[in-house]
């Protein structure tokens, strides 16, 4: 298992918890696992700067929802977005952090990584169970010159609920009409066919282990695992790889300004050089805070984090939040997060 | 304290003191009976506390599918539509394997430790099945995933459904593609775990046999079988029942092993290879993100309450049986 960015980074963080000024007065969260290890790595950079250090719980997206709507962290952080309905009625201002991609693995003789091709339609028919063949006509379309063997096609899936499965069904519900009416989109979802692992590892893992298997996997994960990604085709109609430019071009391309709380979709956005399956992550920030000086030091954490992370946060192959956001975000946290009617962020 | 101390020989207080200390006894000794009550009330409020707390979670679940939801093999949370009967099975189907793969390897080894083995190999064997019972759940897990499943997909299941899958009706239990995981993966994975603790309540048995009785039966001159089977087997009945049901109840209740292994797929299917899950862990699964006040969230405390229910059950009829076992 070669989790080591991840596992590092949270070694340190807990580390440092313990060595410096456990006194000081940290800022605390809890959600989203995947943009965990870069929050955490964020952390450890920001403490030496700053003194100030961060306790991020990776407990799920889910749980984190649940601690910030009781008010038990400072902010809580949640793959999904949450809707608007739910923010208003908790009071809570929602703004992204970091973006992430999903990328889909397979386990196939003589195919390398970024050889295979498969379009939105396609990957939607394999995991609904209808192209059960490597050597499907479908398939073998999309890729003249790659010899494909006739073996069945195993999708696997993430077991947890997970932030990534929710963004892997909304793009799957995004181009197959099907696969939106049959199955739909949520951190988990009854599958139709295929098998489930546990997290990345078990994901991954399972598609190792078992010939013509087919999954999907946050990027980070499967670039610090050199496992073999495909091409996929975006809505331009190009084949791109899974690269971090591309992943750029999809967050340049997504329609920041009309997006209600920041949920710009950025699944299947236009743009030759696009991404189709890229997402932010988002965090949860109470909007009449109990105490101004924990709210200002979350926002002065991700002010910094958005100004000094890119670099940290590119390193474990996260996509920094585009600069123009960044401001957005900004005039947010002024205009929404009020104690006593006064902003709390006045920079 | 004072009042023990002051009645000890040698502490310099006359004898007579001793007669004033008892009524602090008397009270002292009342307090202390007073806490085993509450630690054995303690147990009984928890499990009260526990029970409610699961059913009250899981009774909105209950009111919107009503009894449906026992039999119901949908699990979808993007329609809110769930039903525990995927669960019940994969609980079910799985321990069943477990048990009956880890119960002749349990007599074997433990008849093993107590006729057969010399008395050099007694203990190095002894430890290692208790070790086996000390190895953590998730340890299990990474080995079934890492080690296990590729050798099922290797080398067992391929060909298992090559031979056995053409036969009517039996072959209906070795279809579909060799995943590697699936319910016979996780009942062999399972098996492993609770194979140290039925040994050891076997073991704990057969030792219990009086010496006598073995002889005797030594002396008419039976064969090693002979005695295992007519007089060790017959003698220890009652608390092998027992073991094999705390075995059966362990293997219930198994979450992160499991979890690894059977694929965790919400479909029901007959085949010993096609994914499934447990309720265990589909808890375990869908617990972090299931949202504070949903219908999800709801379905999973009665799915725990279900397991409650399986494993009482299992718990009264191991009760059942030693005690009909007994007056027979």
């Amino acid at each position: 298992m070669k989790l080591t960015t991840a596992f590092g980074a949270a070694i340190a963080v807990a580390g440092s918890l313990f060595v410096g000024g456990a006194f000081a007065a940290d800022i605390t969260g809890a959600g989203a696992t995947f943009p965990a290890p870069v929050y955490q790595a964020w952390a450890v950079a920001y403490k030496e700067k700053t003194g100030t250090g961060l306790n991020y719980q990776s407990i799920g997206s889910g749980a984190g929802q649940t601690q910030i709507f009781n008010r038990t962290v400072d902010f809580g952080a949640s793959d999904a977005p949450v809707d608007s309905a739910k923010l208003a009625q908790q009071n809570l201002l929602q703004f992204p952090a970091v973006i992430g991609s999903v990328v889909t693995i397979v386990n196939l003789d003589g195919v390398e990584a970024n050889k295979l091709k498969l379009t939105g339609p396609v990957l939607a028919d394999i995991y609904l169970g209808k192209i059960t063949k490597w050597d499907d006509k479908a398939i073998a379309d999309l890729n003249p010159g790659l010899k494909l063997p006739s073996i069945g096609i195993v999708p696997t899936y993430r077991s947890d609920g997970s932030g990534t499965t929710y963004v892997f069904a909304t793009y799957l519900a995004d181009v197959s009409a099907e696969w939106k009416s049959k199955v739909g989109a949520a951190t988990s979802v009854s599958w139709p066919a295929g098998a489930g692992g546990k997290g990345n590892e078990g994901v991954a893992g399972t598609v190792k282990n078992t010939k013509g298997a087919i999954g999907y996997v946050e990027y980070i994960y499967a670039s610090a695992n050199n496992l073999v990604t495909t091409e996929l085709q975006n809505k331009a109609g190009k084949f791109v790889s899974p690269t971090v430019p591309a992943f750029q071009a999809a967050a340049a391309n997504a329609d920041w300004a009309n997006a209600k709380d920041f949920a710009a979709s950025m699944i299947n956005t236009p743009g030759d050089a696009t991404w189709p399956i890229t997402s932010a992550t988002f965090i949860l920030l109470p909007k009449q805070p109990k105490s101004a000086e924990q709210a200002k030091d979350v926002m002065k954490f991700f002010d910094w984090a958005f100004e000094h992370g890119g670099p940290i946060a590119e390193k474990l192959h996260y996509i920094p939040l585009p600069k123009d956001v960044a401001e957005r975000v900004r005039a947010a946290w002024k205009s929404d997060v009020l104690v006593d009617g006064k902003p709390v962020w006045s920079n | 304290m004072d009042a023990t101390m002051a009645g000890l020989p040698g502490s310099g207080v006359q004898p007579g003191h001793i007669g004033d200390a008892k009524p602090v006894g008397r009270i002292a000794d009342l307090v202390f009976v007073g806490l085993l009550w509450g630690c054995g009330i303690f147990v009984l409020v928890l499990l009260g506390l526990i029970i409610a707390m699961l059913f009250e979670g899981g009774l909105p679940a209950f009111s919107a599918f009503g009894l449906d939801f026992l039999w119901t093999a949908t699990w979808n949370p993007v329609t809110e539509k769930f039903g525990a009967l995927v669960m019940i099975y994969g609980t079910i189907f799985s321990a069943i394997i477990a048990v009956i793969v880890a119960l002749p390897l349990s007599f074997g080894i433990a008849f093993f430790l107590t006729e057969i083995a010399p008395q050099v190999m007694r203990r190095p064997i002894g430890v290692a099945v208790q070790l086996l019972a000390a190895v953590p759940s998730i340890i299990y897990g990474m080995w079934g995933f890492f080690i296990i499943s590729p050798l099922m997909a290797a080398y067992v299941q391929p060909p298992l459904i090559d031979w056995l899958g053409p036969i009517p009706v039996i072959g209906a239990l070795f279809t579909g593609p060799a995943l590697g995981g699936g319910m016979l993966t996780a009942g062999l994975i399972m098996a492993v775990m609770i194979l140290p603790f039925i040994t050891a309540m076997f073991v704990e048995t057969l030792e219990s046999v009086p010496p006598m009785l073995k002889e005797s039966a030594y002396g008419v001159g039976g064969t090693t079988f002979e005695v295992y089977k007519n007089v060790s087997v017959p003698y220890g009945k009652t608390a092998m029942v027992g073991a094999v049901m705390l075995g059966l109840g362990r293997a219930l209740g198994e979450t992160m092993a499991v979890t690894f292994v059977i694929g965790n797929a919400t479909r029901l299917s007959a085949s010993l290879f096609a994914p499934g899950a447990t309720i265990a862990s589909t808890i375990a699964n869908e617990f972090p993100e299931a949202a504070q006040g949903s219908l999800k969230l709801d379905s999973l405390l009665a799915l725990g309450f279900i397991l409650f229910v399986i494993s009482f059950i299992v718990l009264a009829l191991s009760r059942f049986l030693v005690r009909s076992n007994l007056k027979s």
